[in-house]
């Protein structure tokens, strides 16, 4: 076992590691594997191969298409019955296991902590599962009176051919309320992105638009992408709140389908996670002429730049006054807690593999710390999200995203924004970016080994190779890091602690980094190269 | 219909359906997990095996996920990553492809495959598939292959566990000269729980086979160097010799009687590992329900000592003097108060029997599996109170909720799904079984036994004297 890399000269060349990795594989999947693993030059374009299918029998923490349609993108909406037509386990699985919370109103309909099931059984499988879809909707519309129900298709579903959407117009006729179908079966997409999309095209069809409400604020923005995992949306709301910036609605933290319908009465899209959600935030340009800017709430710094890039949209002076002076107290605040903390953190080292932004937003965090991402990846990304938007048009159209349907959107002349349109030409004119993701690659410091859908083998070796400090993955891998005597950090489910977003947030994860790096259990652990002299690399991480 | 459909449906109209027997038509918060979950557990129980899930990579995902934040472990299930293709022309190649990557990627001994609803859908014979791999492959030594037939419309993850169990006995015991060694297939137990019987047998001075025996495997030591199959699990080998047993001992007495057995299966005449082993090997089963309690565990030991020939240890004469010496201590703590009970059925016997006999009113023993046997076997050990006990097959949560609105409990007894109930109705939920994913140690709690017993029994008299103390105005400290 070798020693510690040495990092005074920034990071150290991984084709050593990339190379003992493939020579494992036989040829054909060392190929494919090859093309997911890259090593970064920021100064270069480099392409990366990511989301195509998971090769069988290795190990994946992937998702499938319906985790991501009804877990991630509906599953912290609290105002609607979600409806999983399908056998019992993909119902029971997605039973709020993602920790989204949600603020109920009194009097307010809360159905997350529900999960609903049309439980099929054998002779739903061989004589087909309608009739009972449709008894279903009705007795969960008889005992919750929901203003909408979203059913989804599971893979056994959609090959005995249940229509669940000729199901929900039928019901819906029938009912009154809103009821919608989403044909998000496991086997349709590589992982969970496929629902993703699918997703937004079923919230952008049945829900966005349905309601004119009259304007409450004179800024009016919605965040998309952000799902409220330990709280985070709270602390974004606040400050939103603070600065007099009117959230309508978020896709889909802390949200209710009631504020996503009138969600086109906004004045700009804030896009969080890239990949979930940006179907949405373009549709709603085409229709309506909301433009969308990418934001990060998660990193102090970031918090701060996402905050003043709205109050320069709007250009008014009091909220630009007022954005300043919330920044101004918060990262005074802030940086109290990074210089105890920081001290003991720095130059340590950080991985992180997951979702399909997550592993970029939280490199914010890392930076803000000293300590060095030396490897990173996302689970379920495409390549725009790691070389930025400016390749989605070379990318390659597979079978597996022509079978998610393409909505052919048009202008709504009646509620098309012009003026939206001109004022994002002046501000573009002077420089302001709109539409743009940069992407994960340019951001990352040059030798830093990225990987897409990382598998066991390959984070066995990475730890191997660089024996980081800290591993940023999920609850999947976490005991498989931990046995090798690594902390690691779940970023889907943030351990149960969190929030990490915004300022607060910030605050919180820096605590959470000086108890994790700090405690001393780990230790116990003999790991073998605890042996040997570590060599120490220089306590700043060079720019 | 699409053409797939008609063809399925000609394939299966011949076939007997199972009849649910729910009355409701949604399942609202269920209180049963799926199929092949409980394949990969008693799969898990196989010494060097890996796990492969064929259908869609959720199922597998979804359920590697729900059993590692249940026994904080690395949990490597495989899976055949079903694409849209797959579910036209059948999972053959990607079965290959997950053969090949598994075997190539571990130094595994046994390869175990669980169908999923969406594999048994399209009719996929994985048998055929693992034959046909045997037969083309140019690898050399091959480990075994076993498979379960696990689609979840047919049963729960009870009667996944119990297939996997069954399937595993059928493909590997051979008939041999009777040896004196015993079989255990104790069923869905946790960690601590195997390891206590483990203890047990050796004290009788037994030779066993004991089956699943996932103790090490889903509950580690730490490590320091990664070990990518997990120490543990029950040797082909042994396994071998079931079928030359003297005896075997079998917890349960519902097992897979549910949805999945009652389809007739040719290969499947009989349902558990136990019972295939009794009628081809002629190894006399000992069925009996999980030992908790005094009454259960004696049954266990007098059926030890029978197949021993040797007295029950004094150790255990004492584990169980003070067991009852504690039911005399902790009896007016406990006595008369209605208890909720749910989880698996075979659980739920025991659990209820256990409570009864120590004085605890069970007002409801519910459970999401479909054996519709419950109240049966509810009857047959709970012979004086029965009557009282409302005992429900297909239940969920929803419908225990729904109960207990208006016929508050004073505690509830099972796994960590039913928090949300009993913190609304302010009462203490004692967790056990499974899945617990809010406390430590879930995977630990021991159960069976006169210990496990104890352990169980100190739980539940320490809940209700704390929520008596803390709902009182005065801060006694002698309770
Ligand atoms: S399809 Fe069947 S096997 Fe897969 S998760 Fe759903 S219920 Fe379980
Ligand atoms: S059956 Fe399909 S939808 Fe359900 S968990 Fe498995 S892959 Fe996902």
């Amino acid at each position: 076992m070798v020693n510690k890399k040495d990092y005074t000269n920034g990071l150290p060349d991984p084709s050593s590691l990339k190379d003992e990795i493939l020579k494992k594989y036989p040829r054909k999947i060392a190929k494919k594997r090859e093309k997911s693993m890259v090593i970064n030059d920021p100064d270069q374009d480099q392409e990366i191969l990511a989301n195509v299918r998971t090769i069988p029998g290795i190990i994946t923490q992937r998702g499938c298409t319906y985790a991501g349609c009804k877990g991630v993108v509906l599953g912290p909406t609290r105002d609607i019955i979600n409806l999983v037509h399908g056998p019992i386990g993909c119902s029971f699985y997605a039973w709020l296991t993602r920790r989204n919370q949600t603020r109920v109103p009194e009097g307010g309909d809360n159905f997350i902590t529900y999960c609903f099931s049309t439980d099929m059984q054998d002779e739903n499988i061989v004589f087909g599962g309608e009739a009972k879809l449709k008894e279903a909707i009705r007795e969960a519309y008889e005992m919750f009176k929901p203003k909408s129900i979203g059913i989804f298709s599971t893979c056994p579903v959609g090959l005995i051919g249940d229509d669940v959407h000729s199901v929900s117009r039928e019901m819906k006729a029938e009912l009154g309320i809103n009821i919608f179908g989403f044909s998000c079966e496991g086997y349709r997409g590589v992982s969970q992105s496929a629902g993703h999309h699918i997703a937004n095209n079923g919230v952008f069809k049945h829900v966005i638009g349905n309601t004119d409400r009259e304007r409450t604020g004179k800024f009016q923005v919605n965040l998309l992408g952000e799902y409220n995992i330990g709280g985070d949306a709270f602390e974004i709301e606040a400050l939103f709140e603070e600065a007099g910036i009117t959230l309508l609605s978020t896709f889909s933290g802390n949200s209710t389908i009631e504020s996503m319908e009138y969600a086109h009465t906004a004045d700009l899209n804030m896009v969080m996670c890239h990949r979930s959600i940006n179907y949405i935030a373009e549709m709603m340009e085409e229709k309506y002429g909301i433009p969308w800017v990418k934001v990060n709430f998660i990193g102090a710094d970031s918090t701060a730049k996402s905050l003043k890039k709205i109050a320069d949209y709007f250009g008014d002076p009091e909220l630009t006054a007022k954005v300043d002076e919330i920044c101004g107290r918060e990262m005074a605040k802030v940086k109290v807690i990074a210089d105890v903390v920081k001290p003991s953190v720095e130059g340590k080292l950080a991985m992180m593999f997951v979702g399909g932004s997550r592993a970029h937003h939280y490199q914010d965090l890392f930076a803000e710390l000293n300590i060095r991402v030396v490897s990173a990846g996302y689970e379920f990304a495409h390549r725009d999200d790691y070389e930025g938007r400016k390749v989605i048009s070379s990318i390659k159209i597979d079978a597996d995203t022509r079978n998610i349907e393409d909505l052919v959107v048009s202008k709504d002349e009646a509620h098309f924004r012009e003026d939206l349109v001109e004022k994002k030409e002046t501000l573009k004119k002077s420089g302001y970016n709109f539409s743009d993701y940069a992407g994960m690659m340019p951001e990352m410091k040059k030798n830093a080994l990225v990987i897409d859908d990382i598998n066991h083998w390959e984070t066995e070796k990475l730890i191997e190779f660089y024996k980081p400090d800290v591993f940023c993955a999920g609850i999947k891998e976490k005991y498989v890091v931990q046995k090798l005597g690594i902390p690691l950090k779940q970023l889907h489910s943030y351990d149960y602690g969190g929030p990490y977003a915004a300022f607060g947030g910030a605050i919180n994860f820096y605590k959470e980094m000086q108890r994790m790096l700090a405690t001393n259990i780990w230790k116990l652990v003999d790991t073998p190269w605890k042996h040997e002299p570590e060599i120490v690399g220089s306590m700043t991480i060079e720019a | 219909m699409t053409v797939l459909t008609q063809i399925l449906k000609n394939m299966l109209e011949h076939a007997p359906i199972i009849k649910s027997t729910k009355e409701f038509t949604a399942t609202r918060n269920a209180c049963k997990l799926c199929a092949p979950l409980g394949a990969s557990i008693a799969f898990k129980g196989i010494r060097g095996c890996v796990p492969i899930i064929h259908g869609g990579q959720g199922c597998a995902t979804y359920i590697r996920r729900y059993l590692i934040s249940h026994y904080k472990e690395p949990v490597d299930i495989a899976s055949s990553n079903f694409s849209e293709e797959a579910t036209i022309f059948g999972g053959g190649a990607n079965c290959y492809t997950a053969l090949d990557n598994v075997i190539s990627q571990y130094k595994l001994e046994v390869v175990a495959m669980a169908t999923t609803c969406l594999s048994e859908t399209i009719g996929d014979d994985v048998n055929f598939y693992m034959q046909n791999y045997r037969k083309d492959t140019e690898l050399k030594n091959l480990p075994h292959f076993v498979t379960a037939s696990t689609p979840s419309y047919q049963g729960s993850h009870m009667d996944g566990f119990h297939e996997a169990v069954a399937s595993t006995i059928k493909t590997f015991a051979q008939a041999g000269e009777k040896g004196r060694h015993i079989n255990l297939f104790p069923g869905f137990v946790s960690t601590e729980d195997i390891r206590q019987l483990k203890q047990l047998l050796s004290d009788f001075e037994l030779d066993y086979v004991l089956f699943p025996d996932y103790s090490e495997t889903l509950d580690n030591p730490i490590w320091g160097t990664y070990k990518r199959i997990p120490e543990g699990g029950t040797p082909i080998s042994q396994i071998e010799t079931c079928g030359s047993a003297g005896a075997s001992i079998e917890f349960g007495t519902i097992l897979n009687q549910g949805s999945l057995s009652g389809r007739v299966k040719s290969k499947n005449l009989s349902p558990t590992g136990a019972a295939f082993l009794e009628k081809e090997f002629g190894v006399e089963n000992h069925r009996m329900p999980l030992p908790i309690g005094v009454k259960l565990t004696d049954v266990f030991f007098n059926t030890l000592e029978k197949v021993s020939g040797k007295e029950i240890p004094a150790k255990y004469k004492g584990e169980r003097g003070r067991l009852i010496d504690s039911y005399a201590d902790g009896h007016k703590y406990i006595f008369g108060k209605k208890a909720v009970v749910y989880g698996e059925e075979d659980f739920v016997v025991a659990m209820t029997t256990f409570l009864d006999e120590i004085g605890i009113d069970v007002v409801l023993a519910a459970t999401g599996g479909e054996s519709g046997k419950l109240e049966e076997e509810i009857r047959k050990y709970c012979p004086e109170r029965w009557e009282n006990i409302q005992a429900k097959n297909s239940f969920d949560y929803e419908k225990i909720h729904d109960w207990c609105l208006s016929n508050k409990p004073d505690l509830f007894i099972g796994n960590s799904k039913a928090y949300y109930i009993a913190r609304e109705l302010e009462v203490p939920i004692i967790r056990c079984g499974f899945p617990i994913h809010d406390r430590l140690g879930g995977q630990r709690i021991k159960h069976v036994g006169y210990t496990g017993t104890q352990e169980l029994f100190d739980k539940i008299v320490n809940a209700l004297i704390e929520f008596k103390q803390d709902h009182s105005p005065v801060g006694y400290k002698y309770m």
